[in-house]
C-alpha cells in the first residue's frame, strides 16, 4: 500500500526501512516526516480532519503526478487523522530514485501538493480554546514552483 | 444530492452532510440558495473565497455545473501535511 491514510500511530523509521528494502534499482531515498509542533507552547492537542474516499484519491493523483514527472522507483505517502499531540508524526512521504536529484524533487513536490491539495484540516486545541488552522498563502504559492 | 461540509463549515452548520433537493445550475447557485436557509448558513458560507469545493470527490470551481453531480463537498482551503 503506497497511500494509507490512518488514525492509528506510526513508526516512519520502521516504515523507511520497509521502504527501502522494497525498492529495487534505486541508488536514491529520500524521506520527509511531519511533526506535531508547539511553537509557542501550551498546544495541547491538534485534531486532523479529513474527507474519507476523497482523501486516498486526492493523494493517489498526486502520487501518480510525482511518478510520471520523475524518474521514481516508488513512492510512499502515509498521513494520520484524528487527535494528535505535541511530537507525534503526522505524516510522512518517502521517494526512491537511481539518483537523489529525482527523490529530493518529487518528495518537495509531494509535499507541496499534499498541504494544499489533500483534503485534511487540522485543528489546533490549548488552553485558551481551539481554532482551525489557516491556511498560509505562501503554501498556495509553493504550488507555482511546479 | 448529498452534500457534505467540513472543519469550520461543518461546526458553523451544525451538521457534516444532508441530502439537499435543488434545481441550482451551478456551485455558486447552490451556495447562493443554501444562504437563503438560515441564518448559520449564511454566516457559514457567507465568503466564498473562504470557500473550497469538490464535486464527486474531485476538486472544482464554483463556476461548475451541478449536472449529474452527486456529491457537493463545501471546506475552507486544506491544511495537510
Amino acid at each position: 500500500m503506497r497511500i494509507r491514510v490512518q488514525s492509528d500511530v506510526f513508526d516512519p523509521g520502521v516504515e523507511l526501512n520497509a521502504f527501502s528494502a522494497a525498492v529495487d534499482r534505486a541508488g536514491a531515498v529520500v524521506s520527509f516526516s511531519g511533526l506535531v509542533r508547539d511553537v509557542d507552547g501550551g498546544l495541547q492537542a491538534m485534531e486532523i480532519e479529513h474527507y474519507p474516499g476523497m482523501t486516498e484519491k486526492a493523494l493517489g493523483q498526486i502520487r501518480d503526478e510525482a511518478m510520471r514527472r520523475w524518474d521514481l522507483a516508488d513512492a510512499l505517502i502515509i498521513h494520520r487523522h484524528g487527535a494528535l499531540t505535541p511530537g507525534e508524526v503526522i505524516m510522512m512521504v518517502a521517494t526512491a530514485s537511481r539518483h537523489r536529484k529525482d527523490a529530493f524533487e518529487a518528495a518537495d513536490f509531494l509535499m507541496d501538493y499534499l498541504k494544499s491539495r489533500a483534503p485534511f484540516w487540522k485543528k489546533e486545541r490549548s488552553g485558551a480554546g481551539a481554532d482551525w488552522v489557516a491556511a498560509r498563502d505562501e503554501d498556495e504559492d509553493a504550488l507555482r514552483r511546479w | 444530492m448529498q452534500v457534505l461540509y467540513f472543519a469550520w463549515v461543518r461546526e458553523r452548520i451544525g451538521r457534516p452532510r444532508e441530502e439537499v433537493q435543488t434545481d441550482a445550475a451551478t456551485v455558486a447557485e447552490l451556495v447562493e440558495e443554501l444562504r437563503g436557509r438560515e441564518e448559520r448558513y449564511a454566516v457559514a458560507l457567507a465568503d466564498i473565497s473562504a470557500l473550497r469545493v469538490a464535486l464527486d470527490q474531485e476538486l472544482a470551481e464554483f463556476t461548475d455545473s451541478l449536472d449529474g453531480v452527486r456529491e457537493v463537498a463545501l471546506f475552507p482551503p486544506m491544511t495537510g501535511g
